[in-house]
């Protein structure tokens, strides 16, 4: 018989650790903190975990993991590939494993000194040997070196092909740190952005200035997953999984997929948009909010329409009547996201979409949030889900 | 390099634009891979690109500066004339003067190490 993962699932606790430029502790040191943190906030004890799920670019292992947090038996451990790309892969691996009986509490986490360690928009090096990088030397020696330039040339070819302004990246920019105002933990707390600002910010990569980036930070965040029936009677009110894939589409690159017909939509978020509405039987006008990933503002624009809140093209439409405001149709990133609050790598994206089905985010709208919508890694293998109210 | 993708770089070495065509079903690919992805042949061999092409998109790279760049730096994804598209770097050209669907040509640039890298310039730019 198939399985659907259908409200199978449940994310029980959440966990994190400060951020900061320079955390001054391991990874590992990091990764641990903030499971223990995510036990904690679930009611169970870090001697109750048997599955963990991590990044492939994650330096803390699950086994050390396990050891120094003081794990039990493990029956369920994996990782995931293409950096934020990961981040929803990491619930769906949990959720199948508890839909499945491999694990009961499997905790899902990313552990990064993103800011004072290794620096993910220091982009790629080294010797070219596997499959992987020799992808990366068809762009290296021209000097592509780093995410936003590879962002860049997709943005530039959309926003050109719809006239999309650099107005509109900025009405993103401000929206998130309008609401990581709010957030003690975000990068932009109590530091606003003016349009005038960000007008007259440094260009990286054209189209892209300084603001269109996202935040390189020292944390860690962990999410704990297990059956929806077990999540009802622990700590917190869960978080339902009512759909949760990996999506990657023909022609796929890890971001640079410039050889498919169009490079003016996102063909991996339109499959994992239309697998997680056909798992949930929800659509575009159930959604009451979004964690849609922000790497770079030009990528939500994107989203809206990979999703279908609106047709293609239209996503400008929608982020210049303030749809991603906390009052607008469809609230987005209200810790700040990886923008404004800090970048781990997708996985503190999900962690504020459970505060928002908490009714806990430093940002709530005002309405009901019965549903949220959570991306992974835009540009690369990804994935998405939706968080349901109990 | 790689054995999947070493004979293009031995093509750009002899200053040509190395395309890789299946023979199973003549499809042209770029990048390379062992097994094309409509026929599943393994079988392929090359055909040298004319070198003309349009710019499909571009971006204009500041900071950060690496070095042994020079900055800003004109990336262009060049649309061939056979159908495949290439990423490379626009040459002899100021960053206002670059756009959408402008014809490019390939010309080949020697690095001071001897190593050559097909980059294009602007159609009828000396
Ligand atoms: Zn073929």
């Amino acid at each position: 018989m198939p399985i659907s993962l259908k409200d199978e699932a449940a994310i029980a606790g959440i966990g994190l650790t400060d951020f900061s430029k320079q955390s001054g502790v391991s990874e590992l040191s990091l990764a641990v903190q903030c499971i223990k943190s995510a036990c904690d906030d679930a009611g169970i004890s870090p001697g109750e975990i048997d599955g963990l799920v991590t990044y492939t670019l994650d330096s803390s292992d699950e086994v050390e993991v396990a050891r120094a947090v003081g794990a039990g038996d493990l029956s369920f451990f994996s990782q995931i590939n293409y950096g934020g790309g990961a981040a929803v892969g990491t619930i769906a691996q949990a959720a199948m494993a508890v839909a499945t009986g491999q694990a009961t509490n499997v905790v899902c986490y990313r552990a990064m000194n993103g800011r004072s360690g290794k620096r993910m928009g220091q982009g790629v090096s080294g010797d070219i040997s596997s499959s992987d990088l020799i992808h990366w030397s068809w762009y290296t020696p021209y000097g592509m070196l780093i995410p936003g330039s590879w962002i860049a040339m997709v943005a530039n070819k959309y926003m050109h092909r719809y006239g999309v302004t650099r107005e509109d990246l900025g009405r993103v920019a401000m929206s998130q740190r309008n609401h990581a105002l709010r957030n003690p933990r975000a990068y932009g707390y109590g530091k606003p952005l003016t349009m005038e600002q960000y007008l007259n910010s440094k260009q990286i990569a054209e189209p892209l200035c300084i603001y269109d980036f996202c935040q390189e930070t020292d944390g860690a965040c962990a999410i704990m997953v297990t059956s929806a029936e077990r999540a009802r009677d622990l700590k917190q009110k869960p978080a339902i999984i009512r759909a949760v894939t990996q999506a990657s589409s023909r022609g796929q690159e890890q971001m640079t997929s410039y050889y498919r017909d169009e490079l003016i939509s996102l063909p991996e978020m339109e499959l994992a948009a239309k697998r997680i509405y056909d798992m949930s039987g929800l659509g575009p006008n159930d959604i009451d909010a979004a964690c849609l990933y922000d790497a770079f503002t030009s990528e939500i624009i994107m989203q809206l329409e990979s999703f279908g809140f609106c047709g293609a093209g239209e996503g400008k439409y929608l982020v210049r009547e303030g749809a991603l405001d906390i009052d607008g149709r469809l609230p987005n990133n209200t810790h700040g996201g990886l923008i404004s609050e800090g970048y781990i790598h997708g996985m503190n994206n999900i962690a504020e979409g459970v505060r928002l089905i908490r009714c806990d985010s430093t940002s709530q709208p005002e309405k009901l949030v019965e549903h949220v919508l959570v991306s992974s890694g835009v540009g690369v293998p990804t994935g998405a889900m939706i968080l349901g109210r109990c | 390099m790689g054995l999947d993708n070493a004979w293009w770089w031995e093509m750009a070495a002899d200053d040509k634009l190395g395309i890789q065509r299946c023979q199973g079903c003549q499809t042209l690919r770029h990048p390379p891979r062992p097994m094309c992805g409509d026929c599943h042949s393994l079988e392929w061999d090359t055909v040298e690109a004319s070198g003309k092409g349009s710019i499909c998109s571009y971006t204009v790279l500041r900071h950060p500066q690496f070095p042994g760049y020079e900055y800003p730096l004109v990336i262009v994804l060049v649309d061939l004339e056979e159908g495949t598209r290439v990423t490379s770097q626009l040459v002899g050209c100021e960053p206002e003067d670059v756009d959408f669907g402008l014809q490019v040509e390939m010309l080949i640039q020697r690095d001071p190490d001897g190593f050559k890298l097909p980059v294009f310039k602007l159609a009828g730019n000396a």
